[in-house]
C-alpha cells in the first residue's frame, strides 16, 4: 500500500492546468506546421499562418493559446494499492483547477445549465477515474473548449451497419460540423461499450498523441481510412477549404452487446491541449 | 493587403469582396451571447444602447481575464451562428461590421445586403495572437456578465478575412 496525500493531486492538477492552457501538444504543433507547408488554398493558408503564429505568440507571452480555456477534464488512473489521505479527492482536484484558472488569468466558462449563472471558478471539473493495478496515479488534464465539444455526436448503430457504417458516421460528423469546431480538428472516437462508456472512450482517445496508432491493426485501419476520407472533404482550416480538415483520428474500442454498435465522435479543435503526469 | 481604420472607413465596406485579407486598426466592440440578448431587448423596448451602434463593428468574443502587461487576455472569435437571432435588429439600427467565425443564416445574409454591412471572419482559436494586436481595452457595459461583458477594444493590424461582403457573396 502507498499513501498519497490528496494535496499532491491538487498540486499536480494545478501545474498541469497552468501549462496545458498556454501551449498545444508537440504533435499538434508539428502537424499544424506540416499542414501550413503543404497547403496551397490561399484562404486556408492565411488561416494556418495565423494559427501557427498564434502558437508562437502564446509560447512567447504565456497568454492562453485560445480564450476558451475550456471545461477542465481530469482523467485519473489510480493504482489499487494507493490509499488517499487528506481532503476529499474531488475537492483537491477542484481546488487545483480553481487556483490555476485564477493565477493563470484563464477564462471561467462553467455555469449552471438552467440558470446560466457562472460558478465563478471554472469548477466543477469533469473527473473520470479508472482503477488500475499498481501504486501509481496518472493524471491527465484536458482543457476542453466547447466550439468543438458542441459538434460531438453519439450514434447507437445496429450490428448490420458494421465497420463501414462506423466510418461513415465519423466522416459525417466532421462534415456536418463544417467550420464550427475551428478545424483542422482532432477526432476522438469510441466504439463499443454502452451509451456512456462509448462517449468516455471517445474522450479518452483525445488524450492519445496525434498520429499514434491503435495497437489493434483492424482498429488502426479505421483510423487511417476515416482520416483519409475526412481530408477529402475540403473543409480545410477554419472551413476555408483546403487539404487538411483533420490532424488525426484516434479510435478506442471495447466489447459491446450483441444487439448494438455504439459509436461516439468527440471533436477537438486545432488547439490540442493535453498534459499528463505520473505520481 | 487592405487596411481599414474603424469606424471611419465603413464607407469603404462596399468595395470589399469575399475572400479579401483585411488588417483592422481602430475601435471594435466585443459582445457575445448574453450581451446580444440584452442589446436585442433594449432595441425592442426602444431604449438607448450602451454604445453608439451607428457605423460600429462588433466582435463576437469572450476574452480571458486581463494578464499583467497586456490590455486584455486571449481574445479569439467565437462561433457567429449563435448570434443569428439578434443580428438583423442590430444591423437595422446602424451596425456596419461584424467579426466572428463560421457561416451565418440566410436572414443574416439578407440583412447584411440590405444594410450594406460586412461580415469578417477572424481566425478561431488564435486567442493569443489577437490579444497581441490589442492596443487598449475599455469596459463599456455589463461587468456582471464577466467574459460576456461589452468592451471597446482598440486594435492595430488585426487580421481578418471578408467572409460575407455587402453584396452577399460568401467564402463558405
Amino acid at each position: 500500500m502507498r499513501i498519497i496525500d490528496t494535496s499532491k493531486i491538487e498540486e499536480t492538477v494545478y501545474d498541469l492546468a497552468l501549462s496545458a492552457c498556454v501551449s498545444v501538444t508537440p504533435e499538434c504543433e508539428e502537424k499544424m506546421r506540416t499542414a501550413e507547408s503543404v497547403e496551397n488554398n490561399p484562404l486556408s493558408l492565411f488561416a494556418l499562418k495565423n494559427m501557427n503564429e498564434n502558437f508562437n505568440v502564446a509560447n512567447k507571452t504565456g497568454l492562453p493559446v485560445c480564450q476558451d480555456t475550456g471545461i477542465a477534464c481530469v482523467m485519473l488512473s489510480i493504482g489499487q494499492d494507493v490509499y488517499f489521505t487528506g481532503k476529499l479527492l474531488s475537492d483537491a482536484i477542484y481546488d487545483g483547477v480553481k487556483r490555476a484558472y485564477s493565477d493563470g488569468a484563464f477564462r471561467k466558462s462553467v455555469l449552471d445549465p438552467i440558470t446560466r449563472e457562472n460558478t465563478g471558478d471554472n469548477t466543477p471539473a469533469m473527473i473520470y477515474t479508472e482503477i488500475v493495478s499498481g501504486d501509481k496515479v496518472t493524471v491527465e488534464f484536458l482543457p476542453k473548449g466547447f466550439g468543438s465539444e458542441n459538434m460531438s455526436k453519439i450514434y447507437m448503430l445496429t450490428p448490420a451497419d458494421g465497420v463501414d457504417g462506423v466510418i461513415d458516421k465519423i466522416v459525417e460528423t466532421v462534415k456536418n460540423s463544417g467550420s464550427k469546431p475551428c478545424p483542422p480538428v482532432y477526432v476522438g472516437v469510441g466504439i463499443g461499450g454502452t451509451f456512456d462508456k462509448c462517449a468516455y472512450l471517445a474522450k479518452k482517445a483525445l488524450t492519445r498523441p496525434i498520429g499514434s496508432k491503435n495497437p489493434r491493426e483492424d482498429v488502426s485501419k479505421i483510423e487511417e481510412e476515416a482520416l483519409k476520407r475526412i481530408n477529402e472533404l475540403n473543409i480545410g482550416a477554419q472551413g476555408f477549404g483546403g487539404k487538411t480538415t483533420a490532424l488525426g483520428v484516434s479510435v478506442e474500442v471495447m466489447p459491446t452487446h450483441i444487439a448494438g454498435l455504439p459509436v461516439a465522435v468527440n471533436i477537438q479543435c486545432h488547439c490540442v491541449r493535453a498534459k499528463k503526469a505520473v505520481i | 493587403m487592405i487596411k481599414l481604420n474603424l469606424p471611419f472607413d465603413t464607407a469603404k465596406f462596399k468595395d470589399l469582396k469575399a475572400g479579401d485579407e483585411v488588417y483592422i486598426d481602430g475601435e471594435i466592440f466585443i459582445a457575445r451571447d448574453a450581451a446580444h440578448k440584452r442589446l436585442f431587448d433594449l432595441i425592442n423596448e426602444n431604449k438607448p444602447l450602451p454604445f453608439d451602434i451607428k457605423n460600429a463593428t462588433v466582435y463576437y468574443a469572450g476574452p480571458c481575464p486581463k494578464k499583467e502587461g497586456f490590455p486584455i487576455g486571449s481574445v479569439g472569435p467565437t462561433s457567429s451562428y449563435r448570434m443569428d437571432p439578434y443580428t438583423p435588429a442590430l444591423l437595422d439600427n446602424g451596425l456596419k461590421g461584424i467579426i466572428g467565425k463560421g457561416m451565418r443564416g440566410e436572414k443574416v445574409v439578407k440583412s447584411i445586403i440590405k444594410n450594406g454591412a460586412v461580415y469578417f471572419a477572424a481566425i478561431g482559436g488564435a486567442g493569443a495572437l489577437y490579444a497581441s494586436k490589442a492596443v487598449s481595452c475599455e469596459l463599456i457595459a455589463y461587468p456582471e456578465l464577466l467574459s460576456e461583458a461589452i468592451y471597446k477594444l482598440t486594435v492595430k493590424d488585426f487580421p481578418v478575412i471578408v467572409a460575407i461582403d455587402s453584396k452577399g457573396n460568401s467564402i463558405y
